[in-house]
């Protein structure tokens, strides 16, 4: 309003919105969580063939370090080099994440897409069974699996990705249902297209970009969960290293080394936060709403 | 109101009973014989088999579910392997702590949501609404017991203002209890406050823009004016909701952080009885959780309805 008197007329914007990949490098939330995200797949990655120090080796005498030239973050209650656990509890996270959100991925959506083309009985019974897993939160399914099971990487894995099913059911079958009452799905099964090859070619790529989103938001889940579980020494076992293990075994040395409990939740915390910006970001720029009102 | 909450009623009814059915095929049906499990791998046949009857493992499936349903509607849930003790006196015990502390934390959530969350929709776009949302961000990537860990690192064992875990009890005076309670009740808190304050703020710009407000500020009404007297309650339906999820995740949070802190509540009775291999009280207690979680999910629903009188009409 305030150029009212400029002269020069701005011309009008031709197609809308500019390139997904120029909106994205412009998007601060996309970005930042990118480098985050990045920066927790390079760290799991690289200690896959490189760690500063062996992350199962002690060195007693050398125990409870401040962090100095030889270890950047010091050393733990057993002398291990604090660096070198951070790294492999970040392949040790990523693991948890991938493997549980693909269980609830595959069946979460599968049960999803199918309530959603078969409606009827089919759908009420799979959305009321999602219903009342709700009333088990992570934590809880975890530990009721190792109450029976024992407590394990696995088990506590297998658990969460219970825990994503219901979630990924309702949003693939609420996004779905938008999309069979689309013309283009009534064009396709006016030319004799079944149920299954509709799914498949017109409701799936239709509703990636929510799941994309929903991936992230529970990839970050997955890994609170993971930390929490591990820290209550139902998940990750010893020696295998885990942030959440990192820190039970610290909170019992607060007085003698205190920095040792900050490391792990700095890096569970970042790891998190990563993900779940990219999720905002990838949400702001593939939800073509949203990008209309920016 | 009369069909809907009818309705919602057996909805209610529907789930309890469908967890229940979950709960019990997991901790009575999967493991094979429970009493093995609870006796341990080093316990002689006998052994297992004379808790095996004890427990009353030897009758059909569906016979000791209707008892253990029968046994929870009449309060009588059995004995504990590792204390000896009812089920219920234990957990009525420790729910003398988690209850309170769940109150408190969920009292805080709201308290910090609805101010940080008013006030940064309030300054919408500007440096206090900007900055606020950068901490919320934060505040849902912290895991609940690493602040809580933190906390005691600040406030227990540099400042010394409080102890670094534990619990007198009610009876040493209930301001000391309180004070005892709010280190774990913040760190609970926080993260949920980080969620709720950042629904809160999009539920009030949300509103902020109908039609309804334009016209109120229009005639006159001032923005303060116009916020508490009719943005607050249409923003408050979104928030109400995402509060009635947060009560379960509270709760669920009580698990972990009772046990940052030594506090002995429930979920700390759950952790110990799993290390006891106790699968009377794990399957009590988590029964007990998950109806606490669907009892609260249908609180919400019935207050929405009260809120938002549109919900009648569409949802019978």
């Amino acid at each position: 309003m305030s150029n009212l008197g400029a002269t020069t007329v701005t011309p009008a914007p031709t197609t809308g919105t500019p390139p997904l990949w120029r909106r994205a490098l412009g998007h601060r939330s996309f970005v930042l969580g990118g480098i985050l995200t990045l920066l927790l797949v390079l760290a799991a990655t690289l200690s896959l063939v490189w760690t500063p120090w062996s992350p199962y080796e002690m060195n007693l005498p050398g125990k409870l370090a401040g962090p100095n030239a030889t270890h950047w973050l010091g050393t733990d209650a057993f002398g291990r080099d604090v660096a070198s656990l951070l790294l492999v509890g970040a392949r040790n996270s990523i693991l948890v994440g991938v493997i549980a959100v693909t269980i609830g991925l595959v069946i979460g959506t599968g049960l999803g897409l199918l309530a959603s083309a078969r409606r009827g009985w089919v759908e009420e019974l799979i959305m009321r069974l999602s219903d009342f897993t709700f009333a088990f939160p992570a934590i809880l399914s975890a530990i009721m699996m190792t109450a029976v099971f024992g407590a394990g990487i696995v088990n506590s894995i297998i658990a969460i990705g219970i825990f994503n099913i219901p979630t990924f059911a309702r949003i693939t079958r609420a996004s779905a249902n938008a999309i069979w009452s689309r013309e283009f799905v009534l064009a396709a099964r006016a030319c004799g297209k079944g149920p299954w090859s509709i799914t498949m070619d017109h409701v799936l790529p239709n509703i990636l970009s929510v799941l994309t989103v929903q991936i992230t938001i529970r990839f970050a889940i997955a890994i609170l969960a993971e930390a929490a579980l591990s820290y209550l020494g139902l998940g990750t076992q010893p020696p295998q290293p885990s942030w959440g293990r990192m820190l039970a075994e610290a909170q019992t040395l607060m007085f003698q080394a205190p920095l040792l409990a900050v490391f792990p939740g700095l890096a569970i915390a970042l790891a998190v936060l990563g993900l779940n910006l990219l999720g905002d970001g990838l949400r702001d720029l593939m939800d073509p709403r949203l990008a209309r009102k920016r | 109101m009369g069909p809907f909450l009818v309705k919602r009623f057996l909805t209610l009814i529907a789930t309890l009973i469908g967890a229940s059915v979950v709960v019990f095929l997991v901790l009575e049906i999967l493991p094979g014989n429970a009493a093995e499990i609870m006796m341990g791998p080093d316990a002689s046949p006998e052994a297992v088999q004379a808790l095996a009857e004890k427990l009353g493992l030897n009758h059909p499936a569906w016979e000791r579910y209707w008892d253990w349903v029968i046994g929870m509607l009449t309060g009588n849930l059995g004995d504990s392997y590792a204390y000896s003790s009812p089920v219920s006196e234990l957990m009525l015990e420790r729910l003398t702590l988690t209850m309170p502390l769940a109150l408190m934390a969920m009292s805080l959530t709201t308290v910090l949501a609805l101010v940080v969350g008013i006030y940064a929709a309030a300054r919408h776009n500007r440096m206090g609404d900007v900055g606020l949302m950068g901490l919320t961000q934060v505040g849902i990537a912290i895991p609940n017991f690493w602040f809580a860990i933190m906390l005691i690192l600040f406030f227990s064992v540099k400042l010394q203002w409080f102890s670094a875990g534990g619990f007198d009890g009610w009876s040493e005076g209930v301001g000391s209890a309180l004070w005892s309670l709010l280190l774990p009740a913040l760190s609970l808190a926080v993260v949920q406050a980080a969620i709720l304050a950042r629904i809160t703020r999009s539920a009030v710009l949300e509103v902020m823009r109908e039609d309804y407000v334009r016209t109120a500020r229009a005639k006159g009404l001032s923005q303060r004016a116009t916020l508490w007297g009719h943005v607050l309650r249409n923003a408050m339906i979104p928030v109400i909701t995402v509060m009635g999820l947060q009560s379960a995740e509270l709760l669920a949070g009580t698990i972990v952080v009772e046990n940052v802190f030594y506090l002995p509540g429930l979920g700390r009775l759950i952790f110990q009885s799993i290390a006891n291999r106790d699968l009377i009280v794990v399957r009590n207690c988590v029964m007990f959780l998950a109806t606490m979680v669907v009892v609260v999910n249908f609180i919400v629903d019935v207050l929405y309805a009260v809120i938002d009188p549109r919900v009648k009409a569409s949802d019978i």
